[in-house]
């Protein structure tokens, strides 16, 4: 797969991201419907505002597709390139699994580990680092981080196994 | 001359020695979030405002609280131009015309020269904003007053009709992003009839969306994903600032006071109007390339290029504060998420602060003095260390930023749900970057949303309520009026030049 190559047209990206606003002002208008849309006896219903909003927000998107589908030489442009993308996904990929480890049903880290091993991956993967630099900076900041929050502003963050070891709570 | 005496009063609460460290430690840490890619102004407030929660609980811990963070704006509003010189990398938007000239400069070897010239420009472009906060605020202040919920609602027409107004790319997409602001300051629990609106049955939408969370994952995590895709190298100029360079560049900076001047008077003209600063600062710098005599040198390197935008994008930024705090209507994201501090606070902006919390107002208008001067001072001395943080390498900067993110969406509510949907955030700032709809407009309907509804169903209560209300006297008239010339002004711009070019084309032919 060529690096340069792009995954989406510019046109496809465009009429997407026009139909999800499309969609949503839809969903907008379609739950004003049980709040009322009319005039009360004591002025507009709840739902008054939001349907104009979702209607605003479907005609102004409509607007858009229209635009799109007219944007000629423009519109044949890459989007994003499966390079870019690829970068895009390094970076997203790991910090889910950062974000479901800090907290989850099954196993939660606590943000301090999770951070920690979040920093180690990255600059190993990404950056090729060597342990000894790694180490030193994802803990580093990580301590960093918990004398500032729960020792200085007093500001608790979600915690997990190692803090409960070194009795912190 | 009552404001001076305000303004003394202000100066006496701000002088105290724990609010000039906060000062000393704002603008530090705003230069840092400046210079660092995927922090700005407005996310970087936006992290650290959690962190004010205990102390604006002591007392006169609220005007400490917004000097820690307007200095933190300050900085951000210098750091912006120091990775535009030195790296060609705008660190803020504003900061964009600021490259034109800047980095050219650098590459000559006279970065120096131009950060003097930009940081001192900033701070001139400040002063002169803050000279006009501190005597136009308390009369439109005064003014303001008299507003009941029609003007109210007028004028929040007014700013988002600014929005849609002077949007560069299309206005569809300015309408499509601010309306998005509005649905999702609609979810959650109507605030009059206690009827749930757009939660369909999920608990965690109930309390709605906060709009920290959504500054955070748009200005945050949108940022280093787009700074990513370029890969991870990072290559710019080498900084050094001795006393001589900054010396010399002060004795040319004169030569330019009709640019300073012009430049001034633009920033602070479009910084009342939401969204100026970028927009300032474009248009400073077309103005002083089309009336300088260098005219056509400019984009080559030279410094009268970097004063003016710097100039205009600082007295944009500075002015913004002024409808934010007189009236309650943030003119720049970053004056939203303040306006959401005075909110957490217990403080209600708008015009009766002036009068119910007048050391609060006056010791914050004081720190803008006392804040830029320690800014310019902070930033000319150690610009070799900010250089020397953009050197560290992306792949420990990145994930680092991240993890401040994730902990600042995490604070604002102790939700972990909050951090996911930063997450999502994160993701559509990236792609409405990439397809040019607008954030700022999104946000600033987040946080006005409710309060732009709820001025509106004030003035149609009662049986008689109807439209008509918003022209109903020659005040609101005047302003609903103006929104609306604004609102359709693409419309209206887009004819004239129509009409225009048929004549031309007529007498060409």
């Amino acid at each position: 797969m060529q690096a340069n190559k792009p995954v989406a047209s510019t046109r496809t990206a465009e009429l997407a991201m026009a139909g999800l606003f499309l969609a949503f002002g839809t969903l907008v208008m379609w739950d004003t419907r049980r709040l009322g849309v009319s005039w009360g006896d004591d002025g507009p219903q709840a739902g008054y505002f939001p349907f104009y909003i979702g209607l605003f927000i479907v005609v102004s998107s409509a607007f858009n597709i229209f635009r799109a589908l007219n944007l000629g030489e423009k519109g044949r442009a890459a989007f994003v390139e499966w390079g870019q993308l690829r970068m895009v996904l390094l970076v997203m990929v790991p910090t889910v699994v950062y974000v479901a480890l800090i907290a989850n049903p099954w196993f939660s880290l606590g943000i301090y580990l999770a951070s920690a091993i979040y920093i180690a991956f990255f600059m190993w993967y990404l950056g090729k680092y060597r342990w000894a630099r790694i180490a030193p900076v994802s803990l580093g900041v990580v301590v960093f981080f918990f004398l500032m929050f729960e020792v200085w502003f007093k500001v608790p963050l979600p915690k997990g196994p190692i803090e409960a070891a070194i009795g912190f709570n | 001359m009552q404001e001076i005496q305000s303004l003394m009063g202000g100066f006496a609460v701000a002088m105290s020695w724990f609010n000039l460290a906060l000062m000393l430690a704002g603008v530090t840490l705003g230069v840092l979030i400046g210079v660092l890619p995927g922090l700005g102004g407005a996310n970087g407030v936006a992290i650290l405002l959690p962190l004010t929660f205990s102390m604006s609980q002591q007392p006169g811990g609220a005007t400490s609280a917004i000097i820690l963070l307007s200095c933190i704006y300050w900085g951000a509003l210098f750091g912006g131009a120091i990775t535009s010189i030195l790296f060609n990398i705008p660190g803020e938007p504003w900061s964009v015309a600021t490259t034109f000239d800047g980095y050219p400069l650098a590459q000559q070897g006279r970065a120096g020269a131009a950060l003097t010239a930009a940081f001192t420009s900033s701070f001139v472009g400040a002063l002169v904003a803050v000279i006009l906060i501190t005597f136009i605020s308390p009369i439109i202040a005064r003014f303001a007053l008299q507003f009941g919920p029609p003007e109210f609602f007028s004028v929040y027409l007014l700013t988002f009709s600014a929005f849609v107004g002077m949007s560069k790319g299309t206005p569809f997409k300015t309408i499509t992003a601010m309306m998005t602001g509005f649905a999702l300051a609609a979810v959650g629990i109507d605030t009059v009839t206690g009827q749930l609106r757009l939660t369909f049955g999920f608990a965690d939408l109930l309390k709605g969306f906060d709009f920290l969370i959504a500054v955070i994952g748009l200005f945050g995590i949108g940022e280093i994903l787009l700074t990513i895709e370029e890969g991870l190298e990072f290559k710019g100029a080498q900084a050094k600032l001795n006393m001589r360079v900054v010396l010399d560049t002060w004795k040319e900076l004169p030569k330019y006071w009709k640019t300073s001047i012009r430049s001034s008077a633009v920033g602070c003209m479009m910084g009342i109007v939401p969204g100026g600063a970028t927009p300032a600062s474009f248009m400073s710098y077309g103005l002083a390339k089309k009336m300088s005599r260098d005219g056509e040198k400019f984009g080559t390197g030279i410094v009268e290029g970097v004063v003016a935008p710097e100039t205009a994008a600082h007295a944009a930024g500075t002015s913004a504060l002024l409808p934010m705090l007189t009236l309650g209507v943030p003119g720049s994201p970053t004056a939203a998420v303040l306006l959401g501090g005075l909110l957490i606070w217990g403080l209600q902006p708008g015009p009766l602060l002036f009068v119910e919390k007048p050391d609060f107002v006056w010791g914050l208008i004081a720190s803008m003095y006392l804040g830029n001067i320690v800014g310019l001072i902070v930033v000319l001395t150690c610009v070799p260390l900010f250089a020397a943080i953009l050197r560290v390498p992306f792949s420990i900067i990145a994930p680092v930023i991240l993890v401040i993110c994730a902990i600042g969406a995490y604070t604002v509510h102790n939700s972990m749900f909050d951090v996911w949907l930063m997450l999502v955030f994160g993701i559509a700032g990236y792609v409405f970057k990439k397809l040019d709809y607008p954030m700022a407009p999104l946000v600033l309907a987040l946080v006005l949303g409710d309060r732009a509804e709820d001025s509106f169903r004030q003035t149609m209560l009662g049986p008689e309520g109807s439209l008509g209300l918003f022209f109903s006297n020659p005040l609101v008239g005047t302003i609903t009026g103006a929104s609306l010339l604004l609102l359709f002004w693409p419309l209206i711009s887009s004819a004239i030049a129509v009409a225009r070019g048929r004549n031309g084309n007529r007498r060409g032919g």
